[in-house]
């Protein structure tokens, strides 16, 4: 699935999206298994209450089911206006 | 409903005349602009404003289809801008008709508490001392909390 970062998450990882093949369950197994990968997926998923999820588009949690999603995106708190 | 997302700056004043003239049986328009303001003591030089193509557009539609409904509204306009934008430049715009003024300035109260926290943009401060992102306010995400 495309898994997309953005403002300071972005930052942090280093690129704007990228193509993860994951069997994670849900959006928490996702960011574990990101974790895992790389000290950079750590520091930007070190605090999951300052982030934010949408699957495809919708704005969603971290429970949410990824069962047939094909794009997952993390972000801080939006600050539109 | 119109909706528009886009890095060119707008005219305020010939949006919001052409978004009144296209009324009818209105009797109150409603506009809010909001506008890069620099930082206390100064020394903003620009703001980077970011957000998420494709998501962006249906979040604020289903936003704007809420205002709608609840208020009756006869109309209703946003911009909002992305990219790097200077002090003083307009950021965003809404209008809404509706029948009384009442509904119309809910309506707008509305859209903008949910655009400030549930549209996909992200503000970043470039000042001269360094950049950093704005971050979301408690009371931001409270003000939703009246609807």
């Amino acid at each position: 699935m495309d898994v997309l970062y953005f403002a300071w998450v972005r930052e942090r990882i280093g690129q704007p999206r990228e193509k993860v093949n994951t069997q994670a369950g849900t959006v928490r197994e996702l960011v574990e298994e990101l974790r895992g990968r790389e000290a950079r997926y750590e520091a930007a998923f070190a605090d999951l209450s300052a982030l934010r999820v949408a699957v495809d588009q919708e704005l969603s949690d971290f429970d949410a089911p990824l069962e047939g999603a094909r794009e997952v995106a993390f972000f801080p708190p939006m600050t539109g206006g | 409903m119109e909706i528009r997302v886009q890095a060119e700056p707008f005219d305020l004043g010939a949006e919001a005349a052409r978004f009144a003239a296209r009324q009818r049986g209105m009797g109150a328009v409603v506009t809010f602009t909001g506008i890069v303001r620099d930082m206390e003591g100064g020394g903003l030089e620009a703001m980077e404003i970011e957000h998420y193509p494709g998501m962006t557009e249906k979040a604020i539609e289903a936003i704007a289809a809420e205002a709608q409904t609840r208020w009756n509204a006869g109309g209703i306009l946003v911009i909002h801008r992305y990219g790097r934008l200077a002090p003083d430049e307009q950021i965003m715009m809404v209008a809404t008709a509706a029948k009384h003024r009442a509904e119309a300035f809910q309506a707008a109260e509305f859209l903008m508490d949910y655009l400030k926290s549930r549209a996909p943009f992200w503000k970043k401060e470039l000042a001269r001392d360094g950049a950093a992102w704005v971050a979301a306010r408690d009371e931001d995400e409270d003000a939703l909390t009246r609807w």
